[in-house]
């Protein structure tokens, strides 16, 4: 081989190789950082895995939130209005616009007791936002209550 | 009657932007003779016409006219003046047609400096933005119309803007992020243009240059200053949450980054021009799939857009047209075409094309970290959302090895450099680097290796060009303000490492009930909580918590965090109390009331957090006394001679 291909070809072998490399490296990261997101029916029937991070969504039940009288825990209950209810423990500030009958995302794991134990609440900035995770359970809840 | 006026002024525009589209574009048809003489003054007309409609909207908002839906919808009589003005572009409809302005303003600017360019050349350029232009245009007039009206359903008074946009912030950030974004669309309308008139070459990535390095610049300062915004206003202390909107506006970032650096070897050395080409044309495209994933509400974001579907579509189909249309042109003309590749490893253009590589992987990975939620969905039809881990993962080592390419940039010539030259300014610099590293290092706690790599190779980077300042300075007293530039953009690289390295690892995070009158420990500080009492704002009541930070110096200082309630729309905020500082920040945010007096506080100490945003303020800084390089200017005046003397020839 003359040196000018071989060059081109070592070029050729690097470019694939670093290409692949990336790609496998972003698979993998990409499977160790990805959270899957269940909605209620999947938190209460168990098909949401236990003691791994996921997010779960819904509305948050009226009357359910009990603050801790000492320290800053806090318990609520989230529902679909379509019979699955669970709840979740959560301690730190919960975000402004948290409130009763909101729909909000929460992430963290579900304990073996069927509590799911959140590291983060996420409610909605806005008053006309809603996560895209929650639109479909939205337009089934409302279905429903049409029906 | 001035709603109906403003978009009688867009409608017009539009036509007017179809007529210059056509002109330029169609510049060597025959037909089309008589048109192309007017298509600067076309250009300047929709600026015109843009301008009215805007100034049409700003003023149906300080009048409330809440007959306007969009008014209606983001505004409200108690809202003090200047937020009624920035509420303009509080909403989606009215921030498109910023964008809409801004685009025109780039189209002005540009075309009054018609003379640098050749006729036909230039009128591409405008042919192109044109095109650009009224795709934006019929996207507001079809999809997001702004003065659409409420008649005779109209309300007494408006839904009030979301709280958290009734801020300084939200007067600046977006005109300047868009400034960035739309700019891009320049060297995007010059390497179309170059693709058309089959000139990849030197000139045409000289006369990209500028407009780059400007269009950088307003991103970097709008993509820093969105961050401080959300760092003081979402009260959660943080600076960068690698949300999609965040990713939408950093990925052509990065993109641009690389490009401003590819078309100076395009420029010095007449190499990478089809590289440059793609990373011109990547980098305008990936402004709007930003905007396409800000505006179409497909991803789970802080940044609320109301959703709509036809929206999305809409920007969909025209991405797919511009970077199809241009990418094709990009394979009818570049394909086959053989680079000359003439220059070393130790090379500036070797270092160049490292820093392409890295920031083009950087770039991937958000992208797919951005995208792969969409993807996930239509192939399983499972949600899920990626966590921060995974941008982490990746960032931290390419960021590190950037710096570290960095390093060597001063030492580095054009085409080879010898290996003594190199060594000469690296390596009596890196001892220097290693002990002031070490020693900052020392006081950091907890430790971690990723830190003192981090703070030694900024130190590096920052002695090396120093040192590069001196020798040259000791040389020739004055040096091109392209240099100052470069050296100063660089440096502001280092800072904002440093910055980024320190604060994602130093700061002190507490969440904790707090009594009156108890004190709490926040690292070296003692933190009194006096209690809370109710301020009046403009359109809102607080509960304003009070408390008193003590210093380890026994000095001290009085912090005001409020909760706010908006009287219009009953919207809940979280105003912290901030005292900034060049070496620390200490913030206090109120969360919730937990009954007899005590408080739900986040109390924050963040080291070195201001210098994340120094940095960038550095690097625009950079880019734009960049452009104001005499080169540039010089080349101009060239130009203009001879054009008279073939002018005279004739």
């Amino acid at each position: 081989m003359n040196p000018k291909r071989k060059t081109r070809l070592y070029l050729a072998v690097f470019v694939v190789v670093a290409v692949a490399g990336t790609t496998a490296a972003l698979m993998l990261a990409l499977e160790q950082n990805m959270n899957m997101f269940y909605p209620p029916q999947q938190i209460v029937d168990g098909t949401a895995p236990t003691a791994t991070t996921i997010r779960a969504g819904g509305m948050v039940k009226d009357g359910s939130v009990q603050r801790d009288s000492q320290s800053l825990a806090v318990t609520f209950t989230i529902t679909d209005h379509l019979g699955a209810d669970f709840s979740v423990a959560y301690t730190g500030i919960l975000p402004d616009l948290f409130r009763e009958g909101q729909g909000i995302i929460v992430q963290g794991e579900l304990g073996g007791d069927g509590v799911f134990a959140a590291s983060e609440v996420l409610a909605k900035h806005d008053e006309n936002y809603m996560p895209p995770e929650l639109i479909d359970l939205a337009a089934e809840i409302e279905g429903n209550s049409g029906s | 009657m001035i709603a109906e006026f403003g978009q009688l002024s867009l409608a017009l525009s539009a036509c007017l932007a179809l007529a210059s589209g056509i002109a330029g574009l169609g510049y060597h048809v025959p037909v089309l003779r008589s048109l192309r003489a007017s298509t600067v003054s076309m250009v300047v007309g929709q600026f015109v016409f843009v301008s009215i409609a805007f100034v049409a909207l700003v003023t149906s908002f300080v009048n409330d006219d809440f007959s306007v839906a969009y008014v209606a919808n983001h505004s409200n009589s108690l809202l003090p003046w200047q937020y009624k003005v920035s509420a303009t572009w509080g909403g989606h409809e009215g921030s498109f047609l910023l964008w809409i302005l801004i685009m025109s303003g780039w189209m002005l600017v540009l075309a009054t400096r018609g003379v640098n360019y050749p006729p036909r050349f230039f009128a591409r350029v405008l042919g192109s933005l044109s095109v650009l232009n009224l795709g934006f245009i019929c996207f507001a007039l079809f999809t997001s119309n702004p003065f659409e009206r409420m008649i005779p359903m109209t309300p007494a008074d408006g839904g009030d803007l979301n709280p958290l946009l009734q801020d300084f912030g939200l007067i600046v950030h977006p005109p300047l992020l868009y400034a960035g974004y739309v700019g891009l669309a320049v060297p995007f309308a010059f390497a179309v243009a170059a693709l058309m008139e089959n000139r990849v070459d030197a000139a045409w990535a000289r006369w990209s240059r500028p407009w780059t390095n400007f269009a950088w610049a307003f991103l970097t300062l709008g993509i820093a200053l969105g961050s401080w915004w959300a760092y003081y206003e979402l009260g959660w202390g943080g600076w960068w949450f690698w949300d999609p909107v965040e990713n939408a506006s950093f990925m052509p970032w990065l993109a641009a980054t690389a490009l401003i650096h590819s078309l100076a070897v395009t420029e010095k050395r007449g190499t990478f021009k089809s590289w440059t080409l793609l990373l011109a044309i990547t980098a305008f495209s990936l402004s709007l799939l930003g905007a396409f994933i800000v505006r179409s509400g497909v991803l789970t974001s802080v940044h609320a857009f109301a959703v709509d579907p036809e929206r999305g579509l809409y920007i969909l189909v025209f991405l797919a047209a511009v970077v199809g249309g241009s990418l094709t042109l990009y394979a009818l003309r570049v394909a086959g075409r053989r680079a000359e590749i003439g220059f070393k490893i130790l090379s500036r253009e070797f270092f160049m094309l490292t820093n392409n590589v890295i920031l083009v992987v950087a770039l991937a990975v958000v992208l797919w970290g951005t995208l792969a939620p969409i993807g996930y969905e239509a192939l399983t039809g499972d949600k899920i959302s990626i966590g921060v881990p995974f941008f982490n993962l990746f960032f931290v080592p390419l960021m590190l090895t950037l710096a570290l390419a960095l390093v060597l940039v001063p030492a580095l010539n054009w085409k080879r450099t010898s290996w003594r030259a190199v060594r000469a300014t690296t390596l009596r610099a890196l001892p220097v680097a290693a002990v002031l590293g070490g020693v900052s290092w020392y006081l950091t706690s907890p430790k971690s290796a990723v830190v003192l790599a981090a703070l030694i190779l900024a130190m590096w980077m920052i002695l090396t060009h120093t040192l590069d300042v001196w020798r040259r300075l000791r040389r020739t007293r004055s040096q091109p303000l392209a240099y100052w530039g470069m050296t100063l953009a660089h440096l502001g690289f280092a800072m904002t490492i440093m910055g980024v390295a320190i604060t994602a690892t130093q700061s002190i995070e507490e969440d904790v009930r707090m009594a009156a009158d108890e004190v709490v420990e926040l690292g070296e500080m003692q933190v009194r909580f006096l209690g809370v009492r109710e301020v009046d704002g403009p359109n809102y009541r607080a509960q304003q918590g009070v408390f008193i930070v003590t210093e380890p110096s026994a000095e001290s200082f009085e912090l005001r965090p409020e909760k706010r309630q908006y009287l219009a729309g009953g919207n809940m905020m979280t105003e912290a109390g901030i005292r900034g500082g060049f070496l620390a920040d200490t913030y206090i945010s109120l969360g919730e009331p937990l009954g007899e007096g005590a408080w739900a506080v986040r109390l924050h100490y963040k080291p070195l957090v201001r210098w994340v945003w120094f940095g960038a303020l550095l690097m625009a800084l950079g880019g734009a006394l960049a452009v104001t390089d005499k080169r540039y200017r010089r080349l101009r005046e060239r130009q203009s001679a001879t054009d008279a003397a073939a002018k005279g020839a004739v």
